[in-house]
């Protein structure tokens, strides 16, 4: 059937909840904010919510003239924005406007992956969904459904499939992004990083980045401080293949060979426990297993890692003393996407021992303690408990995972074992090209019985599902409450600003909705969203009327320095920071990181590199068409000599085939002196081949399609996805 | 009467473009169009590499080749902090003006007139700052009176090493970058 508006569609489900009385309390979804703007209000109006096109959830304001979505600023009294957004909040408004959204409930009508569809309603759509679930519950059990997501317009989904009794829920972040930082660093100080991360940058009387590209990642507080650092003249060093933006703000550029990052490190440790640069009061004080460290890195001499990073050794040496020499105050940054090599959990671990031995963390400049603002639970029914334990990891494969792994989830569902995985839902990520080997995500999907995807947009995974179902934009829904733990707390509401154009709903309504069909209304003991938020903002000492008004408020400082008298504490086995893993070694691992050279590119090849760019959100955003007219494709970074040994111009197309035979898209070369001659680089997210995505079909090339190789972290699951090389093909 | 000029850090910018979407939001700049833009200079051989990033727009030259050249009227010189503004009625989408700035500044609207950078008048005239300028979010861009020896952008030139675009020109422009 056609789609229907959505005045329509109001009539149609009061009337047959109206005449099937059985059916739990109707929705009034027409209820308060999200009719906000149906008068189309004359003049400007102003209305506080946050941001969705990343995850940093900055607070924003968003602005009306004459009832239409106009600009959308930054908060002035967020800690996250400090008012002013990113150039992806700023551009938000073209995810409102984007004609190529997801406007009606799909369901498939031919093979997957050949994206024919028949709109429906969302009545059908529910049934056909609960119906297939049903059945799998009855023949295979609630745990052989699977649930990805990402983003916090997650959460609802997830408590209904949780209710059902799904115990597989896993988001790419984790194995495919932050999770080797994340653990590198709870192995050593008992703690991660988290997200917005710990990092206390602008107060940083030395910064280091290490690969991290700050500025063209755009995380809007760390761009923020990292602009301020670069004011207060902090010392920035920076350590990457490419010359990054920021390393164009850098006193020391140290354009490292690929993969031979731990090397660095180990030198830079070897310099300052050699020279005695480290502050000895806090590694005693606090410190586990020191003299074995110290023994362990001793061979791994500046003139050593020259050999394999390419850097002088007086560079090496240097930069180790400025770092000292701004101890406490120097922070060697985590870095956020750092699955690289396979070896990204020990090369996370060697940076937080980096910064153990200059005392940064719990200092003012360095790793502060998050706060955040206490918001009760909402006493929801108790979850069944799930009777198989989770697929992702199986026999503890991986001993120090501290979150699901995608993949794992993924081999399972390929292989059936431990058990059979037969459908996955799939919430805002674009799993195509979030995870490595595109062919092994399609060799999983075709033992499904059931493919749920949730979007805005009609990404390549929403091509190869059963059901699409549209969600409407951050701008017309309300979300779960923001209250992320940072330097100071804060409590955020996200609130509908415009209406959905069409058919679209809110992730909360779609959970519910799902819900009732499976027979779990119960769990949904609230009407509307807003019934849930006014509980527990009450709950808080808060209220909504007060959030819908002011959008963020604020707590009271707390202290978030060991300067403002916290006593740090360690949750590691042996309660202090672990210079030494007993745990790692008693589990086979190195106690102390140690460097294996990565693969060499073959002759005519160049390890392929990936990063962001500022104005777009992995492959979220390229049909969002205020920021395609920022930048519409991507290019591949030659460097210029390599360029003119292969001929290649500026500006020119090529394809770029993998060592597997994989062909690109066809991308522009961007020559220039800002890379290495040993590899080449490109921003993620383009090279969409969704024929949905009008905008942005065929644009660019997808690093992801070209990454079919990737190594498996085997401390935590992590997939390393820089090990792929790829040449040029000059036929387009 | 205020003189207005813009003053950009580069060595704090990062070429993240928020200055060309929030121009494209608040003036509703139309698709395929923007009235601002960044330039990455490179210079050098890696590893020993230098960058300038600018965020570059209409300088609202002192001296106006676009304002000579202009047949109607419609490109001039506004009273009010002298900014250089076409009037849409009056412009017959000649492209004269389009021609004659060496900023490549303007274009044609699909709605005929010439285009470009307005310093964000309707902002400044209530006391607020462009769009590009209070959007920023390395907080590298200075709006404010380039007459007033006291207003931060004066400072700021006589402080910090600077450069116009194109001073050859002999446009006198009024947008100053921070090296």
């Amino acid at each position: 059937m056609n789609s229907i508006s959505r005045r329509k569609f109001l009539k149609i489900t009061g009337f047959s909840v109206g005449a099937a009385a059985t059916v739990s309390a109707l929705s009034p979804f027409v209820k308060g904010a999200e009719k906000v703007n149906k008068e189309k209000v004359k003049g400007i109006r102003k209305i506080p919510t946050y941001c969705d096109i990343c995850f940093w959830k900055c607070g924003a304001i968003a602005y009306l003239k004459d009832g239409n979505l106009w600009k959308i600023e930054g908060h002035p009294n967020d800690p996250l924005s400090k008012g002013r957004l990113c150039p992806r909040g700023t551009g938000g408004v073209g995810a409102h406007y984007d004609p190529d959204r997801l406007r009606s409930p799909l369901i498939r009508t031919r093979e997957r992956g050949e994206e024919k569809w028949k709109e429906v309603t969302w009545n059908e759509a529910f049934d056909f969904i609960a119906e297939k679930m049903n059945k799998i519950k009855k023949e295979y059990g609630p745990e052989s459904v699977a649930y990805f997501s990402h983003g916090i317009g997650g959460n609802f989904l997830k408590h209904t499939l949780k209710a059902y009794g799904v115990n597989n829920i896993s988001a790419p972040s984790y194995a495919q992004c932050r999770g080797p930082r994340d653990v590198g660093f709870e192995l050593t100080f008992g703690e991660g990083i988290g997200s917005p991360e710990r990092t206390d940058i602008e107060n940083a009387k030395c910064l280091v980045l290490i690969g991290s590209h700050l500025g063209e990642n755009m995380h809007n507080s760390q761009a923020q401080e990292f602009a301020n650092a670069v004011q207060n003249d902090s010392t920035i060093i920076v350590v990457d293949p490419r010359f990054s933006v920021a390393a164009s703000k850098a006193k020391y550029y140290l354009p490292i060979k690929p993969g031979t990052d731990i090397a660095l490190l180990l030198a830079w440790m070897n310099v300052i426990v050699k020279e005695k640069l480290y502050d000895v009061d806090y590694v005693t004080k606090y410190g586990f297993g020191f003299e074995q460290f110290a023994a362990e890195i001793s061979p791994f001499t500046p003139e050593w890692a020259y050999t394999e990073t390419g850097i002088d050794v007086d560079l090496i040496k240097t930069t180790a003393r400025v770092m000292a020499m701004n101890k406490p105050a120097t922070l060697i940054h985590p870095g956020r996407h750092v699955t690289w090599y396979g070896d990204d959990a020990q090369r996370s671990r060697a940076i937080a021992l980096l910064n153990a031995l200059l005392g940064s963390w719990g200092r003012k400049g360095g790793f502060f303690f998050p706060v955040n603002y206490s918001i009760p639970p909402y006493p929801y029914p108790e979850y069944p408990a799930p009777t198989k334990e989770k697929v992702d990891n199986p026999n503890n494969k991986y001993p120090f995972a501290i979150e699901e792994i995608t993949t794992g989830i993924r081999e399972a569902t390929i292989t059936g074992n431990p058990y059979p995985i037969k459908s996955w839902f799939i919430y805002a990520t674009n799993l195509i090209h979030a995870l490595p080997n595109e062919e092994e995500t399609i060799k999983a999907i075709q033992n499904l019985d059931l493919i749920v995807v949730v979007d805005v947009i009609p990404s390549e995974i929403a091509g190869w599902a059963d059901v699409v179902l549209p969600e409407s934009v951050y701008l017309e829904r309300h979300d779960d409450l923001h209250a992320s733990s940072f330097k100071e707390t804060f409590v955020g509401l996200r609130q509908p600003v415009v209406e959905a154009p069409a058919d679209q709903k809110p992730n909360w309504w779609i959970a519910k909705k799902l819900a009732e069909k499976l027979g779990l209304g119960h769990y949904y003991p609230w009407n509307h969203i807003e019934d849930y938020l006014d509980y527990r903002l009450k709950a808080a000492g808060l209220s909504l009327d007060q959030l819908k008004k002011e959008g963020i408020v604020r707590g009271e400082k707390q202290p978030i320095y060991i300067e403002d008298g916290i006593e740090p504490e360690f949750a590691t086995p042996s309660g202090k920071i672990e210079f030494y893993s007993l745990q790692l070694a008693e589990a086979g691992f190195d106690a102390v990181p140690k460097y294996t050279r990565p693969d060499q590119p073959p002759a005519g090849y160049f390890r392929l590199l990936f990063g962001r760019a500022p104005v777009h959100s992995f492959s979220r955003t390229q049909s969002n068409r205020v920021l395609m007219d920022m930048m519409n494709e991507n290019e591949v970074w030659v460097n210029a000599d390599i360029a003119s040994r292969y001929g290649l111009s500026n500006g020119q197309y090529v394809k770029l085939k993998n060592q597997d035979g994989v062909v690109s898209n066809k991308i522009k070369v961007k020559a220039t002196e800002r890379i290495r001659t040993d590899c080449v680089y490109m921003v993620h997210g383009f090279g969409h081949n969704s024929k949905m995505l009008k905008g942005a079909y065929g644009k660019g090339a997808s690093d992801a399609q070209l990454i079919t190789q990737y190594k498996t972290d085997p401390i935590m699951g992590g997939t390393g996805m820089n090990v792929n090389f790829v040449t040029f093909e000059m036929e387009v | 009467m205020a003189r207005f000029g813009m003053v950009i850090d580069t060595k704090k910018c990062v070429g993240c473009m928020d200055c060309v979407v929030a121009c494209k939001t608040e003036n509703n700049v139309p698709e395929g169009y923007n009235r601002d833009w960044i330039v990455t200079a490179v210079n050098g051989k890696f590893p020993d590499v230098h960058l300038e990033i600018q965020s570059q727009r209409c300088n609202h030259c002192d001296n106006t080749p676009c304002v000579s050249c202009c047949p109607t009227g419609a490109s001039h010189v506004e009273d009010f902090g002298k900014i250089v503004l076409v009037e849409h009625n009056m412009c017959i989408g000649c492209k004269a003006c389009v021609a004659a700035c060496p900023y490549d500044a303007r274009f044609i609207n699909p709605e005929g007139y010439a285009d470009k950078c307005t310093f964000c008048i309707h902002r400044v005239e209530k006391g607020e700052l462009p769009a590009c300028v209070s959007v920023c979010p390395t907080h590298c861009m200075y709006f404010g009176d380039l007459d007033d020896p006291n207003s931060e952008v004066s400072k700021l030139i006589a402080s910090r090493k600077n450069h116009q675009l194109i001073p050859e020109a002999g446009t006198s422009p009024r947008i100053y970058y921070l090296i």
